[in-house]
């Protein structure tokens, strides 16, 4: 029986989608199976993050309704052979998914796959409350801004009530993931430390992933950091994460600044 | 051919429910009780918003034209009347329709009316007795501070024997209690309702967007309350964690309900209806240890310890 991991956040735009591919990639890696489920259904991106984007012919509503077989909707990686992609529908809405299909589908992938990642939509409507509904586990991506620590708490909520396993009494398991950590703005205090969010939030923490312009550019070339340039800081990030994620403990090293001699120098000091 | 309607097996069951609802009693004269209303709601502007009211109507026994218009009156300033007490009367579907039987709902837990009219008599004589009780205190202030009350919980004040009756009242009451109070939308499985002292304990951090409303009693966080929830309670609210969010004790119009927390970061905090928000609590109690409380209809907020 695979693992069902959910990424939510409930703010837009922190970096659901490009950790979903980025832990995925990460824990495919190792030689486990996983799919990842687009469940942004309507604003599907997780396809073009993967570099999948011109192979998708069925998607999850089609799953759903029956018009397509799971196995004919399922994309495989072409750079890890363990690597699967369910994309969502961009012409639907969210009113497409039905409870006892994704009910269906995800028992299906779960029978299949070690890990199922779920990309879970922006907000806290429908869809994203099937994205966590049948989740053992959850990622919540943060950034270290109010808005969105504010956001994650919500979610947080919603999935110790609206979750299968919290409905039938048991525990889901949460991690925080803060992403597009400035270390040279935390210094300054413009961002939220880690210590702020982690006493807001009170949930474990998965990784922090320092704000990075490659992670950027790995996502608009259409492959995860975590395959495309394992060697970068955010890259290694997630691996660590994914490393957690399955159950080692590694210790969380809160990125700092390096300063360069220029600002020593100049005697910049962190606020 | 001949059709036949479609037997259905299943009959429709009707369940009962009950809500607590906002009292207003009108009083004559009604120029001076409307007065003194938009004195109350100036100072807590939205408070009638989204709340049940009823209008108590027994007292001004009023026409059919005056219901009228005084629902329109108060329509105008917010406030919903969703039912009209009044005894015997016959209203047209046009006014809201008509409640009997209410029970009046207090720290103890809903009265009936046999019991509203003995609340009162005693409420009196509760009051008799703190009189008396503060007089005592004076002459016996030397004594030890232990023999002195077991729930006494700021220290700076004599004990009040109104709140050591409530507390006795309040365990007898506790299997009819659990009823009616309850968190909502909260992780259910996290609150802990401990029956016997009509108290909400709940063991998990309250996230935003959660309300825990409790009618009859106090509330006990043990985690930290967030940004954008809301506590509800009839009683007094205890946050053991960082308090964000909004915190309103003694909704049912408690004057001795108090509001304690480890650090106070709170949105709003309350008290019978007197409440303060954030930016006034800048520079002042901001970030400490503080208790929130009702001091002659001022509420104050101070740091603990």
């Amino acid at each position: 029986m695979g693992k069902v991991v959910v990424v939510t956040s409930g703010k837009g735009g922190v970096g659901k989608t490009t950790s979903t591919a980025a832990l995925g990639a990460a824990v495919a890696k190792t030689g486990k199976k996983v799919a990842l489920v687009d469940f942004d259904v309507g604003l599907r991106n997780l396809d073009l993050i993967m570099g999948a984007e011109r192979r998708v012919v069925f998607d999850l509503v089609n799953v759903i309704q029956g018009t397509a077989k799971l196995s004919q909707a399922l994309i495989r990686d072409k750079r890890l052979e363990t690597l699967y992609l369910l994309p969502a529908s961009q012409t639907r809405d969210k009113d497409a998914l039905t409870e006892e299909g994704v009910a269906e589908v995800i028992a299906r992938l779960r029978s299949v796959f070690d890990y199922v990642f779920c990309d879970s939509p922006a907000g806290i409507e429908r869809g994203a409350q099937l994205a966590m509904r049948f989740a053992d586990e959850a990622v919540i991506v943060t950034n270290p801004e109010v808005s969105s620590v504010r956001d994650s708490d919500r979610i947080i909520g919603l999935l110790d009530a609206r979750t299968m396993k919290a409905e039938q009494g048991e525990l889901i398991q949460k991690h925080v993931l803060v992403t597009r950590y400035d270390a040279a703005r935390a210094a300054r205090g413009e961002m939220l430390s880690i210590d702020d969010v982690l006493e807001i939030l009170s949930t474990p923490l998965l990784g922090i992933i320092p704000e990075s312009q490659d992670v950027l550019r790995a996502s608009n070339l259409g492959s995860p950091v975590t395959l495309s340039e394992p060697i970068n800081s955010a890259a290694k990030a997630y691996l660590e994460a994914a490393r957690r994620l399955e159950g080692e403990d590694l210790p969380v090293v809160v990125p700092f600044e390096r300063k360069g001699f220029l600002d020593r120098l100049l005697g910049r000091r962190a606020a | 051919m001949t059709f036949a309607a479609p037997l259905h097996n299943k009959s429709i069951r009707f369940r009962a429910r009950s809500f607590v609802a906002f009292t207003l009693t009108p009083e004559a004269p009604i120029a001076d009780w409307l007065e003194g209303l938009d004195r109350w709601i100036a100072n807590s502007p939205g408070y009638f918003n989204g709340r049940p009211v009823v209008l108590d109507l027994n007292v001004l026994q009023p026409g059919p034209e005056e219901i009228a218009a005084l629902v329109g009156v108060l329509g105008s300033r917010g406030i919903r009347v969703y039912a009209i007490e009044l005894e015997g009367a016959e209203l047209g579907p046009e006014l809201p329709p008509l409640l009997a039987g209410a029970k009046e709902a207090t720290a103890e837990g809903l009265l009936g009316r046999a019991a509203r009219k003995a609340r009162a008599e005693e409420l009196e004589a509760a009051a008799e007795e703190r009189v008396h009780a503060a007089q005592m205190t004076q002459s016996t202030a030397e004594a030890p501070q232990a023999e002195v009350s077991p729930i006494e919980m700021s220290g700076d004040e004599p004990v009040d024997p109104e709140l050591a009756r409530l507390e006795a009242v309040r365990i007898e009451l506790a299997q009819s209690d659990t009823a009616q109070s309850g968190s909502t939308n909260a992780g259910q499985g996290a609150a802990d309702m401990s029956a016997a002292a009509g108290t909400l304990m709940i063991k998990a951090p309250i996230r935003s967007g959660q309300s825990v409303f409790h009618p009859h009693g106090d509330v006990i966080v043990l985690g930290s309350v967030a940004s954008g929830s809301e506590i509800v309670a009839g009683g007094s609210i205890h946050v053991y964690g960082t308090l964000r969010g909004r915190a309103i004790a003694g909704s049912e119009g408690n004057v001795s309900a108090r509001i304690f927390c480890r650090k106070n970061e709170a949105e709003l905090l309350a008290v019978d209806g007197w409440y303060t928000t954030a930016e006034e609590m800048e520079g002042t109690s901001r970030g400490k240890a503080v208790q929130a409380f009702l001091d002659n209809d001022a509420l104050c907020v101070v740091p603990l310890g």
